[in-house]
């Protein structure tokens, strides 16, 4: 069977030989015009411009404002609060006021700096502070989830402390920038190519935008030079300026942002602060936790509820909190609208209580790993035939029966030779007069599906020709995860031929309708079963009809190795084909899939709303230096929980790389706003996401290759985002080797640059 | 202007802008659009292209590379890294094998520097590819097959033979040419590697009317080692720089090794980084303590300086309009010399902090100090305050205390997106502390630490 083999990444040869084509690779005709856009100079305010210069100059054919649009003026994935083009107040800096169509993309981007604004400035909404105290927030108030009494359970620990944690956001820097490209076609239709993550969107806002029904306007997507969420619905702005430009303009239009637009423009991952107050007894076992989660969202809400609500919903992580009260307080400010990365919140809420798990070691001289273990959720039986005995629930209550961490963490402390890596460390840290090692285990348990229950569907189309070779397509699109190739590795199982017989062709509105952002991990979940059953019902109608004809049941034809089997015959997969094709079989299917069993009640914080929980952990060393800050990850250990692996190679690769994205979250990746909301760090050059030598020296990454209890494809785990919290671990290695420099807290804050380390040297020095 | 180079071993004639860049002629004029662009800005390997020149074959950052820079050149996209006949690459066939593709955008990049690296034998691929961003695979993967390829041979199909060219006007063929023109044309803009003219363009949206490129000019691309020191052309390039410093100013090199990345080292000059006055250019603060001497010309007019005497103020050096810098002289040997880069990433991060040492020792006092940095003020400058309270005194860590008390006599940093004006001073000081405990044979330095 084609599953569970390493193979490579279906595109890697076109990858390597420069043949893989992206957006701005598709060929255009010589007509094609390219667009930028102007963006407001300040945060908050309202403006009046005069754009005669920019229309004069050379090669620009059109200019449009807001006043200009035909149709919807918005561009949000969710309440219709994003104009495309502003209306008259601006409310963040970068933010685009009017779209430059030109003869280049150099002409274009040249015009758009030639915009005369004049604006009249209002003071701008930039921290959680001022967002607090401005009551500036999406919804009415925060958002409260509770279980038991926390606070009886805070008064009745023995011991109690508190702290707070606050976490810099992200920018997705996908090498690939932002791009659309968008062909009028015969009777208004329209044709769109977009770099997304979310091709159904980009046809919605596209049919909005040009007052048209969706049935109009077809979208494709073959490949996105990197995704991590922020293709999710930051695409919308560029397909959307280029379709509206194609169909007044009557020409092929391109849109591709400049590297520094992109930064400016788009939203990053949501910076947070996590307050906390901890209960918990001699041992270190938590009996409460009241969190105060507080986050930026950015001028527009976007898809920050569903963010926020994901990191409440992992202010638990791996750990089973009696009492807990976690509020959140979805903040809205004049920066960049802060949208989906991968992990979506998640992130944010698993390094708020693994600060409580450090901050709680610390505070008893306890290895935080023993803390950690001490608070796990019990083990559940992995048998999916029993009943669990009363599970324990999560804050949101739902049992927990798929827990495997405290397994898997015993396993990863032996082959990581934890235990005497930190004594060594210490003894090393005793000599080491200006240099200092840290050393930390974290564990990750990240819920699968969406949170709005109703996306947690997928469709499929798969035809086999008479030679029996196959297309397939469906709803998820390939951002470099590796999706397009597990899922034709499952079609070749299916069909029991060789996966080399199966055609991965671009997503595609047109072949597979309302589909779901490939988003949340769950790409190979959704679309793998939804193949599957498209599969399944074209090679059930090949035996029904080999059955007939051979005098045979249906349930006895075979189909493996390239061949299929029928009675006493055995006939390649194509002879097959051909005999069904003979025979007036239908060849051509759809295949559907819906999440089973989710029940979830956002409002009142309790239900189901996962399948199950991907888990995974991480041991990480690092090295500081006491006297700069300067630090580097010296080995890192993994243990993740993929299930039983559809490409063992493919999710180790999303194993390395989430690690290491995760790490450079917590690490380098440091984003600068001044005090008018201009970001600093808009480019390569400023913002640094971590290079080669970066990685940890020695990086052991190994999968638990266990069945996934729930009834997934083949019995595997989504792998996109859950490895990225492991990266947390290098953060509490370094807050580890800070505490090794004196007798306080480290307090370590994150981003952990070389400055905030040599701050928090200092802090624990005190 | 004519430009007339190999692509993809084709001989091609180009008549280009000055300032139009490889990675848009490729894209856009020829239609070859595997090499991609990520930055425009030279920061993340995206665009890089194997160059062959007189020097051999190295990666380069094609959107800041200018046409006339290619004139008698080799060019090798990531389509003509491959065979004739679609033959792979040993690094193409390692990174299939060993999966280090994933959303395949950054690959073309990488292809081109591993192909690089693999024709000189390189085996230290963390430099090799500091200046490729991955942001999909964490980098493991690609290092597996750097080193999975590190034995295969250089494909034949790579072999391309340079072709003879005519000289260009814009690329004077010799010092004097140059002066003299640049003497007369003293508002135009000279080019060497383009690190940084590159995106005055590409970012700036800037024209340069008036340009003229160095890469042509012999007299500037030598090097002369004499008995007592050694003189490095203006055009010499930061790789070449680099394997001079190995040799002679270990520490330097060091320092080299991770200033910009693999690909800007490649194309940018010293005397690039010196003439445009940068207040954070790292040579500058090194070469102030190696003690280097400046040297300029205008028309026929030589002189010399000390280089701290070049930076005058922000924005402002001691040159002349219509006056080149031709190079620097500096001393063969400087054992004491240290010079610590503080950046937020080690690989390719401009400085916050560049602090470089060399405070000579004698019967246990100093006897004499030159301390400069760079990121502390608007231009490199040496720390006149903590040199004084150093020499004369013993060489120990109470003088060193006292000593490193005066840096704030000698700068007043500003805070920017790189670091606090804080952090800069504490910075500075502890460096005089890690410069002590280095001399002294302490551990001092994360990057020689192992699990």
């Amino acid at each position: 069977m084609s599953v569970a083999k390493p193979l490579p990444h279906d595109a890697a040869k076109l990858h390597v030989t420069g043949n893989a084509r992206y957006i701005d690779d598709i060929p255009t005709p010589a007509n094609a015009l390219h667009l930028a856009f102007g963006m407001s100079e300040i945060a908050r305010g309202s403006y009046t411009m005069n754009l005669d210069a920019v229309r004069a100059a050379p090669g620009v054919v059109a200019v449009l404002t807001a006043d200009d649009l035909p149709f919807a003026n918005d561009v949000s994935p969710s309440v219709h609060d994003e104009p495309l083009l502003a209306t008259g107040a601006v409310h963040y800096l970068g933010q685009p006021l009017f779209l430059v169509v030109a003869d280049s993309h150099l002409n274009a981007r040249k015009a758009a700096r030639l915009g005369t604004v004049n604006y009249t400035e209002e003071t701008p909404i930039l921290t959680i502070d001022q967002a607090l105290a401005a009551n500036s927030r999406f919804e009415d108030g925060p958002v409260i989830w509770k279980k038991g009494d926390v606070d009886s359970a805070l008064s009745n620990a023995p011991h109690q402390l508190h702290g707070s944690i606050t976490m810099g956001g992200q920018e997705h820097f996908y090498l690939e920038g932002q791009a659309a490209l968008a062909f009028p076609q015969e009777g208004g239709d329209m044709i769109v190519h977009s770099s997304t993550q979310h091709p159904t969107e980009i046809q919605h806002k596209v049919a909005e935008a040009l007052g048209v029904p969706m049935h109009a306007v077809r979208v494709e997507v073959r490949r996105m030079g990197g995704g991590f969420g922020g293709k999710e619905s930051q695409g919308n702005a560029l397909a959307v300026a280029c379709a509206v430009a194609a169909q007044t303009l009557g020409r092929p239009c391109k849109m591709r942002y400049d590297r520094d637009d992109d930064m400016m423009i788009t939203g990053k991952r949501h910076d947070f602060r996590i307050d906390y107050v901890a209960g918990y007894d001699d041992t270190g076992k938590l009996s409460g936790v009241d969190f105060t989660q507080a986050t930026r969202c950015g001028w527009a809400q976007d898809l920050s509820l569903p963010v926020a609500d994901r990191a409440m919903l992992h202010a638990d992580n791996a750990y089973n909190l009696p009492a807990v009260r976690i509020t959140s307080h979805r903040l809205k400010t004049n920066t960049q609208s802060a949208t989906a990365y991968r992990g979506f919140g998640g992130p944010q809420g698993v390094l708020g209580i693994e600060r409580v798990m450090d901050h709680i070691a610390s505070d008893l001289g306890i290895d935080p790993a023993l803390v950690r273990q001490r608070n796990y959720y019990a083990e559940a039986d992995r048998r999916v035939d029993l009943d669990p005995p009363t599970p324990q629930t999560t804050p949101y209550h739902m049992p927990v029966t798929d827990f495997i961490l405290n397994e898997m963490t015993e396993r990863l402390i032996e082959t990581s030779d934890y235990k005497n890596r930190r004594e060594t460390i210490a003894e090393w840290n005793a000599d080491q007069p200006i240099l200092k090692k840290g050393i930390a285990i974290s564990p990750v348990k990240f819920g699968i599906s969406f949170t709005l229950s109703h996306l947690n569907q997928a469709g499929a189309l798969v035809h086999v020709y008479q030679d029996g070779s196959v297309h397939m397509n469906h709803g998820g699109t390939e951002m470099g995860q590796g999706l397009f190739q597990k899922i034709a590795q499952v079609a070749a199982s299916r069909f029991g031929i060789d996966v080399s017989a199966v055609k991965i062709t671009a997503t595609d509105t047109g072949k597979v309708p309302n589909t779901s952002a490939t988003a949340a991990s769950s790409g190979s979940d959704l679309n793998g079963m939804a193949v599957a059953n498209a599969c399944d019902t074209i090679r059930d109608r090949i035996a029904a009809c080999l059955a007939e004809l051979h005098q045979s049941r249906t349930e006895d034809v075979l189909f493996e190795d390239g061949q299929v089997t029928v009675a006493d015959e055995t006939m390649s997969f194509a002879q097959a084909a051909m005999t069904a094709y003979q025979n007036r079989v239908s060849l051509s299917a759809t295949g559907f899939y819906k999440t089973p069993g989710l029940a979830w009640d956002r409002t009142k914080g309790t239900g189901t709303p996962f399948f199950y929980f991907a888990q995974g952990a991480a041991v990480t060393e690092v090295v500081i230096d006491t006297l700069t800050g300067e630090n580097r990850i010296l080995r890192t250990d993994i243990l993740h929980d993929a299930g039983a692996s559809l490409n063992p190679a493919l999710d180790i690769g999303q194993v390395e790389g989430g690690y290491v994205q995760g790490a450079g979250w917590l690490t380098t990746e440091e984003l600068v706003w001044d005090d008018k909301g201009r970001l600093r760090t808009h480019a390569p050059s400023t913002y640094k996401i971590p290079a080669c030598s970066d990685r940890p020296d020695v990086f052991n990454v190994a999968l638990w290759d266990e069945p996934n209890p729930a009834q997934t494809i083949y019995r595997s785990k989504a792998v996109g985002e859950p490895p990225f919290m492991l990266g947390i671990s290098a953060f509490l290695a370094l807050s580890d080797a800070v505490g090794a420099c004196g007798p306080n807290y480290a307090d370590l804050q994150a981003p952990a640059t070389a400055e905030e380390i040599l701050n928090a040297i200092h802090r624990a020095r005190g | 202007m004519d430009v007339t180079f190999l692509l993809n071993g084709e001989t091609v004639q180009v008549d280009a802008e000055p300032t139009q860049t490889l990675l848009d002629w490729l894209r856009v004029e020829r239609g070859l659009c595997g090499t991609k662009e990520g930055c425009n800005e030279g920061d993340c390997g995206a665009c890089s292209v194997l160059v062959r020149d007189d020097t051999g074959d190295k990666a380069l950052n094609a959107c800041i590379l200018f046409m006339p820079q290619l004139h008698g050149k080799s060019v090798r996209t990531v389509e003509g890294i491959s065979g004739p006949n679609g033959e792979l690459h040993p690094v193409q066939e390692a990174m299939i094998t060993h999966h280090g593709s994933q959303c395949g955008f950054c690959t073309p990049g990488f292809i081109a520097s591993m192909a690089a690296g693999h024709s000189h034998g390189r085996t230290d691929h963390d430099d090799v590819l500091a200046g490729n961003l991955c942001r999909c695979t964490g980098y493991a993967p690609i290092i597996r097959a750097a080193k999975a390829a590190e034995t295969a041979k250089v494909p034949a199909w790579l072999n391309d033979d340079l072709p003879a060219v005519s000289p260009t006007v814009y690329a004077p063929q010799n010092l004097e040419e140059l002066a003299t023109w640049y003497a007369a044309n003293p508002d135009a803009t000279l080019i060497a590697g383009a690190t940084d003219v590159g995106l005055w363009v590409t970012k700036q949206l800037r024209e340069l009317p008036k340009v003229a490129f160095l890469n042509r000019c012999a007299e500037l691309r030598e090097t002369t080692i004499g008995s007592d020191d050694i003189h490095i052309g203006a055009a010499v390039t930061m790789t070449e720089t680099l394997a001079l410093a190995r040799v002679h100013h270990p520490h330097w090199a060091e320092m080299i090794r991770r200033y910009g990345s693999e690909q800007v080292r490649n194309a940018a000059t010293i005397g690039g980084n010196i003439a445009n006055g940068s207040p954070i250019g790292d040579n500058p603060p090194a070469l102030i303590v190696i003690g280097a001497t400046l040297h300029l010309r205008h028309g026929n007019t030589e002189r010399q300086m000390p280089i701290e005497d070049f930076f005058i103020a922000y924005g402002k050096q001691h040159r002349t309009p219509g006056e080149l810098v031709t190079g620097v002289t500096i001393p063969k040997s400087t054992p004491d010399l240290r010079c610590y880069k503080i950046s937020k990433r080690f690989d390719q991060d401009i400085s916050a902090v560049c602090g470089c040492f060399n405070v000579t020792v004698s019967d246990g006092a100093v006897v004499d100090a030159r301390i400069a940095f760079g990121g502390m003020a608007g231009i490199p400058h040496r720390a006149t305050a903590v040199e004084t309270a150093l020499i004369g005194q013993p060489w120990n860590s109470t003088t060193v205390a006292q000593a490193a008390a005066k840096f704030g006599d000698d700068y007043t940093p500003m805070s920017d997106m790189r670091a606090s004006a804080a952090y800069r001073l504490q910075i500075a000081q502890n460096l005089l502390h890690r410069y002590f405990a280095d001399r002294t044979g302490q551990a001092t330095n994360v990057l020689k630490v192992t699990a």
